[in-house]
This record gives structure tokens, C-alpha cells and sequence, in this order.
């Protein structure tokens, strides 16, 4: 992956308006956190696959950025993304690592299913 | 430590064998003892991606399989079996289902002692839930057939509750192997190995202790 380059990724946002895409996104902050520091709270969510279409959707911030989808009915959204890559099979894998290189949030872009 | 017929280990995820197990798998595979290891998932939710990053959600399960099947190799582990699970979904599967896919496994390896995470005292819930599968399957068969089955926990409460580990193995005699081991999971264990070297060669009393005996509580049926 390599940093942000909002354009490139505003392209690729738009390129995959419109169309049913795949989305993966997720927050995490590790399954160990509350067994290292009882004071804490642990949370996460998860979502692969989930099949949808965007109207438009933007790429926002000074870094780490926030990516918007607005649909019909509803919104996607994730925050403190700081890395991108365009995949071999074209997918738009957006990442948020945290001081530590550790994955905090990730939201991934694909026609096709991951 | 006992002269078993064959060893059957069963954790979720690349790594869970390297830390706490791989010393006493090492010396069953040196002493002619095959060891069969069935990981459950791959780690594809793993979080340590390096900085600059050297994988994505995608690319991980890819790295984090090479590395499992390194760490089996230095293990001589000849029989690892991937089971295609997701990493963080095992305690949301079928409990029924997955408990007969490990009985399916236990019949065929047909082990004298099997290794997992003792159910509420391992802190991972896929932990707890892979030592529930395993539990649930053994407890299934008539008990003149069960295999023993040696539990590793390490939640806090667990010495409160379930007492001191009874099975302690010295395994100082493979600590090269071990770390070696720990160490072919780069993608998880780079930020702690040179640490955990750094101790171990200055002879820090609480790490050497942790590296060098492997604790196990024999599961009571």
C-alpha cells in the first residue's frame, strides 16, 4: 500500500459510482486490548461483502482522510484512512494504520466479491 | 513427558502454536512422535501490517499461510491441516457443526493426546471457541476411546479458577526451534522477537521462565 493521493482515489471512487459493488469494511482495535489495559473498552465492526450501490461518494480531510458513499438511502463511511492500493484485480483497498502500523479501519471497493 | 502415539494439535489462528506450544511440539517431533497441527482460520484480520505497510486485508491471509507453513516445517510438523475458517468468526459458527468437523479429525488422526485452548480461560473468543469444538467433540466419545487432552490458558482468572497448570514441560532443549518458530511469523511477531532475543540472551529470570517450561492444564472430563 502507499499513502494517500486523494486524487488517484477520488478517481477510483468515481470510476465505481453507480454500480453494484462489494464492500468490506471494518474497525478493530485487537482482540487483546481489554486483557492488556482492563480499562479498555473494546469494540469493532465488521462487514464483507455487503452488496450496493453509491451515487457518488468522496474522499475528504488533510490526512488521515474520510471517505464518504452516499446512496439512496443511506450512507458508508470511514475515518482515518492514510493508505490506498489499487489491487491487481483492481479492487480499491483503502487502510487506516495507526502509529504502530497497526490496522485500525479498513474500507475495500470491488465489483466483484473479496 | 509421556510417549504418546500421536499428537493432534488444534488452535484458530498462525501463531497460537508458536508461543506457548512449540517447544513441546518440537520435542514430540524430535523424539519420532508425529504431531499433526489443525489451524482453524488463517489470522486474516491480523493488525499488524508493518509501517510502510507490507500487506493489505487481501494480501494478509496469503503472507500469514507461508508463514504457517514455515513455522510447521521448523516444527517438523509433516501434517498441517488448514481449515478454512474466517479469523474473529469461529465463535459465531454452527457450535453442532463445528464440533463434528473436529471429531471428523480427531477419528482420522486418531491421537493419544490432543493440545487446544481451554474454553473461558484463553481470552480470544475464537480461542474459547476452538477449545469448545475440541471439547465438545472428545466428550462425545465413549470415554474408554478419548484422547487426553492437555488445555493452554492464560486469561487472568484462570489459576483463580482452575487451579495451577498440572502438566509442565521443560523445553529448554528447543528453544532455537521455538524462537525460530515465533519468528517465522514475521507479518505477526517482528515487533516483540528481537525483544524476546535480547532477554533470553541476557538471562532475564521471568522470560527465561516463560520460554523455557510450557504449562498445560490436563482438561477434566
Amino acid at each position: 500500500m502507499e499513502q494517500v493521493i486523494i486524487e488517484q482515489v477520488q478517481k477510483e471512487i468515481d470510476r465505481l459510482a453507480k454500480k453494484d459493488v462489494y464492500i468490506h469494511l471494518e474497525t478493530t482495535n485487537g482482540a487483546y486490548a481489554s486483557h492488556f489495559d482492563k480499562s479498555f473498552f473494546s469494540s469493532g465492526a465488521y462487514i464483507r461483502n455487503a452488496l450496493l450501490q453509491y451515487e457518488h461518494g468522496k474522499i475528504t480531510g488533510k490526512g488521515p482522510y474520510r471517505v464518504g458513499l452516499k446512496m439512496n438511502f443511506g450512507w458508508v463511511y470511514a475515518e482515518g484512512i492514510t493508505h490506498f492500493e489499487i489491487d491487481e484485480k483492481g479492487r480499491l483497498l483503502l487502510a487506516g494504520h495507526d502509529f504502530e502500523g497497526k490496522l485500525a479501519v479498513a474500507l475495500q471497493l470491488s465489483e466483484t466479491p473479496f | 513427558m509421556e510417549k504418546e502415539r500421536h499428537v493432534l494439535v488444534v488452535f484458530p489462528h498462525p501463531d497460537d502454536e508458536a508461543f506457548g506450544v512449540s517447544g513441546t511440539i518440537a520435542s514430540y517431533t524430535q523424539n519420532g512422535t508425529p504431531v499433526t497441527y489443525a489451524c482453524l482460520t488463517l489470522g486474516e484480520m491480523g493488525r499488524n501490517m508493518g509501517n510502510p505497510p507490507f500487506a493489505t486485508r487481501e494480501s494478509l491471509s496469503h503472507i500469514r499461510k507461508k508463514e504457517l507453513q514455515d513455522a510447521a516445517n521448523i516444527l517438523g510438523i509433516t501434517d498441517l491441516r488448514m481449515l478454512g475458517y474466517r479469523d474473529k468468526t469461529v465463535e459465531f459458527e454452527n457450535e453442532e457443526v463445528l464440533a463434528s468437523h473436529m471429531s471428523a479429525i480427531i477419528k482420522d488422526v486418531n491421537p493419544s493426546l490432543v493440545i487446544t485452548f481451554y474454553p473461558g480461560y484463553s481470552v480470544h473468543p475464537d480461542h474459547d471457541a476452538c477449545g469448545a469444538a475440541v471439547i465438545r467433540a472428545v466428550k462425545e466419545m465413549p470415554a474408554e476411546n478419548r484422547p487426553k487432552v492437555h488445555c493452554v490458558a492464560f486469561s487472568h482468572n484462570c489459576e483463580e479458577e482452575i487451579g495451577q497448570a498440572d502438566i509442565v514441560n521443560h523445553v529448554a532443549a528447543y528453544a532455537n526451534q521455538k524462537l525460530a518458530a515465533i519468528k517465522a511469523h514475521v507479518s505477526q511477531t517482528q515487533l516483540m522477537v528481537s525483544q524476546t532475543a535480547i532477554n533470553l540472551e541476557n538471562q532475564d529470570p521471568e522470560v527465561i521462565a516463560r520460554f523455557h517450561y510450557e504449562r498445560f492444564w490436563t482438561y477434566p472430563f
